[in-house]
């Protein structure tokens, strides 16, 4: 029985992660198929980038500042106030911005896309847009998958810097650091690769963040429970994928840099 | 007054020399088609043919398969088994990109008009132009607003569709569906929804275009009323087969039971008059 049962959750999974492979061939087959209406990718970077950017200022900077409370705190018989530069820049840049950030905006665009697609789904609009001969994932799919794989990247560098930011406003205030020693310690703490394996990641996350959504709201169905069990759906499987690829991204951009 | 009179120019139409004498070609055809979704059978051995320039309405009960049948007919569904020919060319196992190439000959009324809620009517409208022609925009507008015209909804090109009523949408369904000139509509339950009066409108309306326009068209509904408005045949879907198939003035005498159950529980047949023959 018990055996049955994982036996048909490992089968959705396999067709799950088939379909979503379906999709991302479709998606990347479709962009490359001539240029996009700029009108369309215009209106998805400013819901995906432009429209994200408060929840981006206000987690990173929060971020920054607790980050740099607690390094103080934690390596305060070592002597912690001179490292928060080093500390706070590098946990930032390496690794909270890119993954913090992409499960916030994540969370927000996915639920979003998936809320969108799925309401056309079910109001046969997909339907409608198949019956005139146009294919929905070049009209729906590619601009929203693009936007999500080159604005996450940049609100990315966005939060690394406010976060950077939030740490530098403890570190004068609260630890009485000089911000002269603390931005030195951030500019020498951060090189390259370190900025390119944070970032670099963040593709990758918007990509897949950006086609997990929109393969629920294609894939929604029965009226307005559909699209409610589609949002959740993708808020937690792109939340989940984004944690899982982060462990195998960092681990190749180790190996790589 | 107007609903005789609309009666009558479809008598009129079914009556034309041609029509009768002519050899009738046939516009789509079900050969055997199976369709099930999961364990419930759905379509079970369909075999219809749709002949160009009739009016076909498909009637029968809620849940029957209607809307698969014509879902079928785009493509937008694949059955499990049998064949689909649209123009003579089987369909049935076109991939998505070569499909699109036969919707264009087709325009459909969704049941819930499917209009693109964040377009206006106008953009609605003018969406498979700018899709898949190269008018200018003036072309365009010209274009637009002729078929709202035909729809009567002039100057309604700056609203939204969450501003129309259920038979303004409908109407601005159907101005989309035609602003590529397909050969064959198809009307997925035009009238479902609708108040009585604007219902007959939509009627009306399909009588119209199907003079105007000169297309082919198939008709799904459970509406009686509907069916003997705009239909030149009747096919009664039951048990997943076309069970009668006939000339809409033969259905009102046909002696298959669950036809005759379906005619008899609405009361609106009673109040028809008797087409002619």
């Amino acid at each position: 029985m018990i055996l049955t049962r994982a036996r048909s959750r490992a089968d959705e999974a396999l067709l799950y992660v088939g379909e979503l492979t379906d999709l991302a061939v479709q998606t990347v087959q479709q962009a490359w198929r001539g240029p996009m209406e700029r009108a369309l990718l215009v209106a998805q970077f400013d819901q995906v980038g432009v429209k994200s950017i408060s929840i981006v200022v206000i987690t990173s900077l929060f971020i920054g500042m607790v980050l740099a409370l607690q390094t103080a705190y934690s390596l305060a018989s070592f002597g912690g106030k001179l490292f928060v530069g080093k500390v706070v820049s590098l946990s930032l840049v390496r690794e909270l911005a890119p993954v913090l950030m992409s499960l916030m905006v994540g969370g927000r665009v996915g639920a979003g896309i998936a809320a969108e697609i799925g309401t056309m789904r079910v109001t046969e609009q997909i339907d409608a847009l198949r019956a005139l001969a146009t294919n929905p994932v070049r009209k729906l799919v590619v601009p929203r998958v693009i936007a999500t794989t080159l604005m996450f990247p940049l609100l990315t560098v966005i939060s690394c810097a406010l976060g950077i930011l939030g740490g530098l406003f403890i570190a004068v205030v609260n630890l009485h650091v000089s911000a002269n020693y603390y931005l030195r310690s951030v500019v020498d703490s951060v090189s390259y690769n370190d900025l390119a394996s944070g970032v670099g990641k963040t593709f990758f996350f918007g990509f897949t963040t950006g086609l997990i959504a929109c393969y629920n709201g294609l894939k929604t169905t029965g009226g307005a429970d559909g699209v409610g069990r589609a949002t959740t759906a993708t808020v937690v499987t792109s939340a989940i994928t984004v944690l899982i690829m982060d462990f195998f991204l960092t681990k190749l951009f180790l190996f790589l840099f | 007054m107007t609903d005789s009179l609309t009666i009558d120019r479809r008598a009129e139409a079914r009556e034309t020399p041609d029509r009768r004498t002519h050899p009738r070609d046939v516009f789509v055809e079900f050969r055997d088609v199976f369709k099930a979704y999961g364990a419930k059978k759905v379509l079970s051995g369909v075999n219809l043919s749709v002949y160009r320039g009739e009016v076909l309405v498909i009637l029968g009960g809620s849940g029957t398969g209607k809307s698969v049948t014509i879902r079928h007919m785009l493509g937008l569904e694949a059955p499990d088994s049998g064949r689909i020919l649209v123009e003579d060319e089987d369909i049935t196992d076109l991939p998505e990109e070569e499909l699109y190439r036969v919707r264009k000959k087709f325009g459909m009324l969704f049941q819930s008009a499917a209009l693109f809620d964040s377009m206006t009517v106008f953009e609605n409208i003018a969406f498979p132009l700018r899709e898949h022609t190269d008018l200018s925009d003036e072309e365009i507008a010209r274009s637009v607003e002729e078929k709202l015209e035909l729809v009567s909804l002039p100057g309604t090109g700056h609203l939204m569709p969450v501003d129309l009523s259920g038979g303004m949408r409908k109407r601005v369904g159907l101005a989309r569906s035609i602003v590529l000139d397909p050969k064959m509509i198809l009307y997925d339950e035009p009238t479902t929804g609708l108040d009585p009066i604007t219902a007959q409108k939509i009627n009306e309306l399909i009588v119209d275009l199907q003079t105007k326009l000169n297309v082919t068209s198939v008709v799904v509904t459970h509406d009686i009323q509907s069916a003997f408005t705009v239909g030149d045949r009747i096919a009664f879907l039951n048990n997943g087969v076309f069970e009668w198939v006939g000339a809409v003035q033969a259905a009102r005498d046909a002696d298959h039971p669950q036809l005759r159950e379906f005619f008899r529980s609405s009361a609106v047949v009673a109040a028809q008059p008797t087409g002619p023959g």
